[in-house]
């Protein structure tokens, strides 16, 4: 295996086009992110999109925050050349709610909200809820693993750009 | 960050080689071996070491107490001592008045300054307590997985040192290369094509 330090940046390319990709399933192929998760109700962006812009050597980064987080103007910086670099995203399973944010770079989540567990009044309930929250945070790790291993799946090949990628553009010119 | 914050945030590892058996007492000897010791009474600036996950403060190791269900529950504590620079400007100051009051000279020389200054620090590093910082962590051994609660590059790198040093066993952060590499069941001949990636254009 490379380097680790190597291979992480030359490589973290892939996380953006991954987190770009998902915007882009989430969009138009909602039927991905079922295949990646069963109980699946939804999954949607939040209230933070970061993109950024690689031209000419200069880095143009472009942050869209509020909630239902501009899609127009993130896709006004995807037709100029933009990917993205960090989504807040909302899934939903049953009745149930989780937020937080990926970073493309790195796939490390961060601001992880869970649907809400029980109160921990004593050591057993310590034990509990911590199983508990193992569960709910197992849930987003694996939709992000099972969502991840589709995209690199289609990136090794000639599909993607002879049909994802063709099918993003057309997303992002329309 | 505990593990039951209402807001986590989380870098995910795969745990590189296997532990001997008995497993667990050796995990208990990684952990009791390398524990947070006190520096408040002492010089060093830093010190890291593992901690307990319910009482971070007291370490305690025993009766398999990072055990719960099928996991390893314990937090990693990072002390450091930070010594304002205003307090260190003063009492150099103070400290250079009276070396030249008392040697009745107008300067002191470059190396006399540094060694005031080494001295100042020293001395106040040993009255100023160290400020802890908890990380926790949950490790799953059978699956060889292990779930860091911080993002902080420093805290861990931190992790990856004092876990190597502890149990000897490498843990691989999950990033996009990792991630494909190790964890989406591509075949020998995929690797090898995610090897030779280049970015795409997504306009023309």
């Amino acid at each position: 295996m490379l380097d680790v330090a190597v291979s992480y940046n030359r490589y973290k390319f892939l996380g953006h086009e991954f987190l770009t990709w998902l915007w882009f399933i989430m969009e138009n192929q909602q039927d991905i992110l079922k295949e990646s998760d069963k109980e699946l109700v939804s999954l949607d962006i939040g209230n933070r999109i970061v993109l950024e812009n690689n031209k000419n050597d200069t880095k143009e980064s472009i942050t869209i925050k509020g909630d239902k987080a501009g899609l127009e103007e993130g896709i006004l910086s995807l037709q100029k050349g933009a990917v993205v670099t960090e989504l807040n995203l909302i899934y939903k399973s049953g009745n149930n709610e989780w937020r937080f944010n990926i970073k493309g770079e790195s796939l490390n989540i961060s601001s992880l909200k869970t649907p809400a567990t029980g109160p921990v009044e004593t050591k057993e309930d310590i034990e509990a809820a911590l199983l508990e929250k193992v569960y709910l945070y197992e849930r987003i790790f694996v939709l992000i693993n099972n969502l991840y291993k589709q995209f690199i799946s289609l990136r090794v090949t000639n599909r993607w750009e002879k049909d994802v990628v063709m099918q993003i553009r057309k997303w992002i010119a329309s | 960050m505990s593990i039951l914050s209402s807001s986590v945030s989380v870098t995910r590892y795969i745990v590189k080689g296997k532990l001997e058996k008995p497993v667990l007492e050796k995990i208990y000897n990684g952990l009791t071996q390398n524990s947070i010791k006190d520096i408040d009474d002492d010089h060093p600036e830093k010190i890291v070491g593992w901690t307990s996950f319910e009482n971070p403060y007291v370490p305690d190791f025993e009766g398999s107490s990072f055990v719960i269900g099928s996991y390893m529950v314990f937090s990693m504590r990072l002390d450091r001592k930070s010594i304002p620079s205003k307090v260190i400007q003063k009492h150099y100051a103070i400290e250079m008045a009276r070396q030249l009051k008392e040697s009745g000279r107008k300067y002191l020389s470059r190396n006399e300054k540094k060694s005031i200054k080494d001295h100042v620090i020293d001395v106040l590093s040993l009255r100023i307590p160290a400020t802890p910082n908890i990380y926790d962590l949950i490790w799953n051994v059978e699956e060889s997985w292990l779930w860091f609660f911080s993002n902080l590059k420093a805290a861990n790198e931190e992790l990856e040192t004092l876990f190597l040093k502890s149990f000897n066993l490498s843990l691989i952060r999950l990033f996009p290369y990792t991630t494909a590499d190790l964890m989406s069941g591509l075949s020998d001949k995929d690797r090898d094509l995610l090897l030779n990636l280049s970015p795409t254009k997504f306009t023309e």
